[in-house]
């Protein structure tokens, strides 16, 4: 489902990262672990075409992400891609649930509120359907991200260090939430952290 | 001022102010559950977004209607004044009436409004009148009112002159018979066959209103409504004015509303010589106003030419006008920095909404678009309520300028000049919107999400 080849960044006059090449198949769940400043989130941004990498290849889902550019990109992403990020942000002005209509919006996929509401519901979510994000505890805000990535039945699903604001019961939760959620759409699942934690959630992890 | 009274007033301030503030939480609430209710769409993004900032939107309408409202305000003003002005003119080019102000004298006898300024001699007006500088001439004799709407004595020229036809009845014939502008009927609610008895005074501006003529007028016939002055008065045979005044009254020094009327030595001789108080000439050739103004310069008549005292009319208006407009163009000038600092300081805080909607799939013309749509939405929504304010105190000032001149405003319709307006208007909001639109469409996602 996603495969990188020899991706290379180098930031304006600063560090040059290589990164190994990382496979992760359909339904497949793989941990890319790394200590701060290996370049975890660069990664990240260049697998889902946020950065376009010095040189070096992403696939997803059949689709070479780094050949693609503009508008076309952000619509792949938005369609194929879900990503949750360390601490969960919101359209303010918007409900939970337009929330997670939002990114199909955007996308231009189809509006389905009932999956929404489906959603929701599976990660007990239901009664916050009419609620403003910032009236959100740290743990249900980071449950409705998961729930916004999920909307577009994304193929690959990107997480970048999703418990290192939460405490172990709450991180183990998502976690559990992540891998749930993922099967359950069917989409592979990529974790990116520095969190030692969750090493032996995974059999499968590559090390920065 | 008593400390009663000032507790009165502060009093009316606060329940204003606490009125205000319950309107403006009606308003939020409504536009709340309105943009919550709309289907996903920008639209909705960018009304949810003006809705959670209520304070900053309200500042910004409020500019924006009062610029849009005071400019659009003006306009009608300055279109109906001119509609209406030139209806009452309408061809008439000069007023013979008696020495005084001119302005005046164009004021009493082409628009209704002041006390004319005297009487002038029917035989000695003739000489000017039968001038072949003069191609036709209406005489208007006034003098009496009925309920404050003016009685002039006149011939049929004077609404065929307007074009009035009559409605139902007919035109006046006979001494004592009226046939009433439009607007007197219905508010007299007189009708053919009806009689009454007139005042004298033009307006009963003077509290005279106790002197009553003995005889009688018939109403014979109404006019149909034609938006010049006739739907304001009561028209009658220039006799039934002289008769009227003949009884007694020594109306030749009767320059305006003067109350000192002695009903001692009813002196009759003065049956000879009849009077009218002005003719509304038409000129038949260019240079009339100069040949005729010669001849009546030894004379107890003064000419006033239409036009110029028209110009003079309007550019004293004009002043407070011109003023008014400047305040309007720097009110829209300060709603412009107002939208601008608004959309630039939402841009800042949204920074990281905006990047997550491109991770969604907004493209970055996507993120230009919604952020210049708020611009767009904005100024739309305050010229719609400028339009509305603009409606209102022009009602509000024609029911009143109606009570105290008769004179009233009509259409409601949008103006020409408005549609203008609104280009000014919306390019106002797009503007304003462009720099942070153009920051929204730079915003580098990665940087922004990873700072976080």
């Amino acid at each position: 489902m996603l495969a990188t080849q020899s991706l290379q960044f180098t930031y304006a006059g600063g560090p040059t990262f290589l990164f190994p090449d990382v496979r992760c198949g359909k339904s497949d769940h793989l941990l890319v672990l790394g200590e701060s400043g290996k370049g975890k989130t660069t990664l990240l941004h260049l697998m889902c075409g946020l950065l376009t990498a010095s040189s070096g290849a992403v696939e997803i889902a059949g689709t070479k992400v780094s050949d693609l550019h503009g508008a076309a990109l952000d619509r792949f992403r938005g369609k194929h891609v879900g990503i949750v990020f360390q601490s969960a942000h919101f359209v303010e002005s918007l409900t939970v649930l337009d929330n997670l209509i939002l990114p199909q919006y955007l996308s231009g996929s189809r509006i389905d509120r009932a999956y929404a509401r489906e959603v929701l519901g599976r990660l007990n979510l239901s009664d916050k359907a009419g609620v403003r994000p910032g009236q959100l505890s740290v743990g249900e805000a980071q449950r409705v991200a998961i729930a916004r990535a999920v909307m577009n039945r994304p193929a690959l699903i990107l997480a970048d260090e999703p418990t290192s604001a939460l405490d172990d019961r709450n991180a183990a939760e998502v976690i559990g939430l992540l891998e749930e959620q993922a099967r359950s759409s069917g989409a592979a699942l990529v974790i990116v952290t520095h969190d030692q934690r969750m090493k032996h959630h995974f059999q499968q992890h590559v090390t920065l | 001022m008593s400390a009663a009274e000032i507790l009165t007033r502060v009093l009316i301030v606060a329940a204003a102010v606490a009125l205000l503030v319950i309107v403006l939480r009606v308003i939020d609430r409504s536009a709340r559950r309105v943009t919550r209710a709309l289907p996903m769409s920008r639209l909705k993004l960018t009304a949810s977004n003006m809705v959670s900032k209520p304070l900053n939107t309200l500042l910004s309408l409020v500019l924006l209607s009062f610029g849009t409202g005071i400019i659009s305000l003006l306009l009608l003003l300055d279109n109906q004044m001119r509609d209406k002005f030139n209806r009452n003119i309408k061809d008439i080019d000069f007023v013979l009436a008696a020495k005084g102000s001119e302005l005046q004298s164009i004021l009493a006898n082409v628009y209704h409004v002041d006390a004319p300024t005297g009487n002038i001699s029917m035989t000695e007006a003739q000489r000017i009148v039968r001038s072949p500088m003069v191609k036709d001439a209406i005489p208007l004799s006034l003098g009496d009112n009925y309920e404050k709407w003016r009685i002039v004595g006149t011939n049929k020229k004077y609404p065929e002159h307007y074009g009035c036809a009559v409605l139902t009845g007919k035109l006046f014939s006979a001494p004592f018979e009226v046939t009433l502008g439009y607007k007197v009927a219905r508010e007299t609610g007189l009708k053919p066959g009806d009689s009454f008895t007139s005042v004298h005074g033009y307006d009963n501006a003077a509290g005279e209103e106790d002197h009553h003529h003995e005889h009688p007028f018939t109403v014979v016939g109404v006019f149909a409504a034609s938006g010049t002055v006739i739907d304001n008065l009561i028209l009658t045979p220039l006799e039934s004015v002289w008769m009227v005044h003949d009884h007694g009254h020594d109306h030749a020094e009767e320059a305006g509303a003067d109350s000192s009327h002695t009903h001692e030595g009813h002196d009759h001789e003065h049956e000879a010589e009849k009077e009218v108080t002005a003719y509304l000439l038409k000129k038949s050739n260019r240079g009339a106003f100069g040949m005729l103004a010669r001849q009546v310069e030894n004379t107890t008549m003064q000419l006033a030419n239409v036009a110029i005292q028209n110009n003079r009319l309007l550019n004293n208006f004009g002043i407070g006008l011109d003023t008014l407009r400047v305040v309007a163009i720097l009110i829209m000038v300060i709603s412009f920095l107002s939208v601008f600092i608004s959309l630039y300081n939402s841009l800042k805080e949204r920074r990281y909404e905006l990047a997550l909607m491109r991770t969604m799939g907004s493209s970055r013309i996507g993120l230009f678009q919604l952020m210049l749509g708020e611009g767009v939405l904005l100024s739309l929504t305050g010229y719609v309520m400028g339009l509305l304010f603009s409606r209102t105190a022009l009602a509000t000032m024609s029911h009143y300028m109606d009570e105290s001149f008769h004179y009233s405003f009509e259409g409601m319709g949008l103006i020409g000049r408005e549609w203008w307006l609104l280009a000014v208007t919306l390019a106002v909001g797009v503007m304003a919107s462009l720099l942070p639109a153009w920051r929204a469409l730079r915003i580098d996602i990665s940087k922004t999400l990873a700072n976080e």
